[in-house]
């Protein structure tokens, strides 16, 4: 997985993207497999938006993204298309969590500066892994991001919660 | 040192230690909550974890709700291999038409003063009415719980919430609900916790609290928590799964936000699609037509909610000629007491449509799904675009004497002048 740096382009949407937005919970009632469900990723914005991810494509967002149902296909299918991070002014806490036991990367950060298509990268701070910060190629102007606590990096290190439980069978903190 | 809220101590004596908010604990759970919207995907991380055998059966239950009754076999085969799983590890599990997992965790008495219950749903906010620290988690965090007990958690700060003065007439604890996701907006309480207080408490039983507590996640809060008090008691009389000790704040708790709403000074409020803090007073959404009013769901499905709506349909007249009234009691024991008292009779006769107990249509996932172009007023707490399974219909949340307005008039109207 699924440490950064993460180099990609990055995809642009606004504020209170909630988790019906970015998967119908009326699709999860047919299927739970990320390959099938990455085909209506954002159905509700523009059903051609699914076809046109990229593996690699970093979401970028406004604040509360992943908001409403806790449903965990809005980060399995995200990570279906190849996506390995979403860097967003805030979460919603059960996204946020959602996206960690997945390996998919939450970063919180000030996104205003990040259009549609810029190249940005993700990376962690030399000496001090929990601090991360989103590079913009663009404007070539680093964004500084909110430190991750242990337990989430641990698990993210991991490649996400399936792994380290099977490595520790519980928490550790 | 500053005192502790409720969930600091909650949370503290669920790990065993001493902490504060913003440390991040391991917890024992008192109980956790599948529905079929989540539980299939945690069979599947259980399984690749490495999962044999669950940790205490009894802490868990599953709740076949979503899907009610399965409308495709896709759905129906998440149930099955649900009842197998729960048949195998020994685990309770609520069939089809038992009602919404969220009200059978309160019914059954599973959530107590100073549990700390979580719901594989974002709804579980919900049992934070009864002192009880409940928050939303997703498949993944439901799997660890089967394999270990326990879950890691970050201490929330905490936002009080004082509710002072008596409602008036025609307002009801939605308006209360949503005139907070007006206050804060849909992000303001992301990661904290709300704490309800005030001499307003006295005015309102589990019910109305419930209404309240199962908001708090439209405003991103982790919990939504009460004191408990007589009101309190009284329902867990008779229905506690167990023995419970009240927690209560310290005088000099910390929080880093404090509201003070005066109950007397509300009108009836009304969410506009598509977003739940985009919340107007009634005059200000009058006279928008509607074609189908939803009464239901974890926010607006109880008893009190069905009595408050017919009030308000009985003094109007029955709904109007070409609105569609569904109703979706939250579980079996609210369709009985509905039975028994005449309600569900008087509902029938104004041409209702009577949906089996559950979530209904409230996420789009079965029961009575808007047609394009239709505007849906619910008594539920999530308007987004394409909720209830159709991006072409648009959802307003009201009371659910504001939606039985609605239905009287065929558009939106204050309850006040529908019943005077």
């Amino acid at each position: 997985m699924s440490t950064p740096p993460f180099e990609g382009r990055a995809r642009v949407f606004g504020d209170d993207i909630n988790t019906d937005t970015i998967i119908t919970s009326r699709r999860k009632r047919e299927s739970l497999d990320p390959q099938m469900l990455r085909q209506y990723l954002f159905e509700e914005l523009d059903p051609s938006l699914a076809a046109s991810f990229l593996p690699g494509d970093i979401i970028v967002a406004g604040k509360n993204f992943g908001c409403g149902s806790a449903m965990e296909v809005a980060v399995t299918a995200v990570v279906g298309a190849g996506i390995h991070a979403v860097v967003a002014q805030s979460f919603s806490r059960t996204y946020y969590r959602n996206a960690i036991n997945n390996g998919l990367l939450p970063v919180i950060c000030d996104t205003r500066s990040i259009r549609e298509g810029d190249r940005i990268v993700v990376a962690s701070e030399a000496g001090d892994e929990q601090l991360l910060t989103v590079h913009n190629v663009r404007t070539g102007k680093s964004i500084p991001a909110g430190a991750m606590p242990r337990i989430m990096l641990d698990i993210l290190r991991a490649g996400g919660l399936v792994p380290y439980f099977r490595e520790h069978s519980d928490f550790r903190v | 040192m500053a005192g502790k809220t409720i969930s600091e101590k909650i949370l503290s004596a669920k790990a065993g230690q001493d902490f504060r908010a913003g440390d991040v604990v391991v917890c024992q759970v008192d109980y956790a909550m599948g529905t079929d919207g989540s539980v299939p995907m945690a069979l599947d991380y259980f399984n690749a974890m490495g999962g044999t055998r669950v940790f205490d059966p009894n802490r868990m239950v599953f709740a076949l709700d979503h899907y009610a009754p399965a409308p495709s076999r896709a759905a129906s085969q998440f149930h099955q291999r649900m009842r197998d799983f729960a048949a195998v590890h020994g685990i309770p599990l609520w069939e089809v038409g038992e009602g919404i997992g969220h009200q059978l965790i309160v019914e059954s008495g599973r959530a107590v003063p100073g549990s700390l219950v979580v719901g594989a749903d974002s709804h579980a906010v919900t049992y934070g009415a009864l002192n009880s620290f409940a928050t939303g988690i997703g498949s993944s965090d439901l799997a660890a719980i089967m394999i270990s007990g326990r879950i890691w958690l970050r201490v929330p700060e905490s936002i009080r919430i004082a509710l002072t003065g008596n409602m008036p007439r025609g307002v009801y604890p939605k308006d209360i609900a949503l005139t907070l996701a007006k206050e804060l907006g849909a992000d303001g309480a992301t990661y904290r916790a709300l704490e309800f207080c005030g001499p307003a408490l006295e005015m309102l039983d589990v019910e109305d609290r419930l209404v309240l507590s199962n908001f708090a996640v439209e405003m991103g809060a982790k919990n939504g928590i009460f004191p408990a008090d007589s009101r309190t008691l009284e329902y867990l009389d008779g229905r506690a799964s167990g023995p419970f000790e009240p927690v209560t704040p310290d005088k000099d708790a910390h929080y880093i936000r404090e509201i003070t709403l005066a109950l007397d000074q509300l009108a009836p409020q009304v969410a506009l699609p598509h977003k739940v803090d985009q919340v107007v007073s009634i005059g200000q959404a009058a006279g928008t037509p509607v074609q189908m009013v939803y009464l239901g769901t974890c926010t607006g499905g109880r008893v009190r909610d069905f009595h408050q709506a017919l009030t308000v349909l009985k003094a109007g007249g029955g709904p109007a000629r070409g609105v569609q009234l569904v109703v979706t009691p939250a579980s079996r024991e609210v369709l009985e007491t509905l039975t028994r008292d005449g309600t569900l009779a008087e509902f029938i006769a104004m041409g209702s449509v009577i949906v089996t107990p559950g979530c209904g249509s409230c996420c789009g996932t079965c029961g009575a799904i808007p047609g394009d172009g239709v505007n849906v007023i619910s008594t539920a707490n999530r308007n987004f675009k394409g909720r209830m399974g159709n991006g072409n219909a648009a959802i307003y949340l009201a009371s659910p004497a504001t939606c039985a307005a609605a239905a009287v008039r065929g558009k939106i109207a204050d309850p006040r002048e529908v019943q005077v």
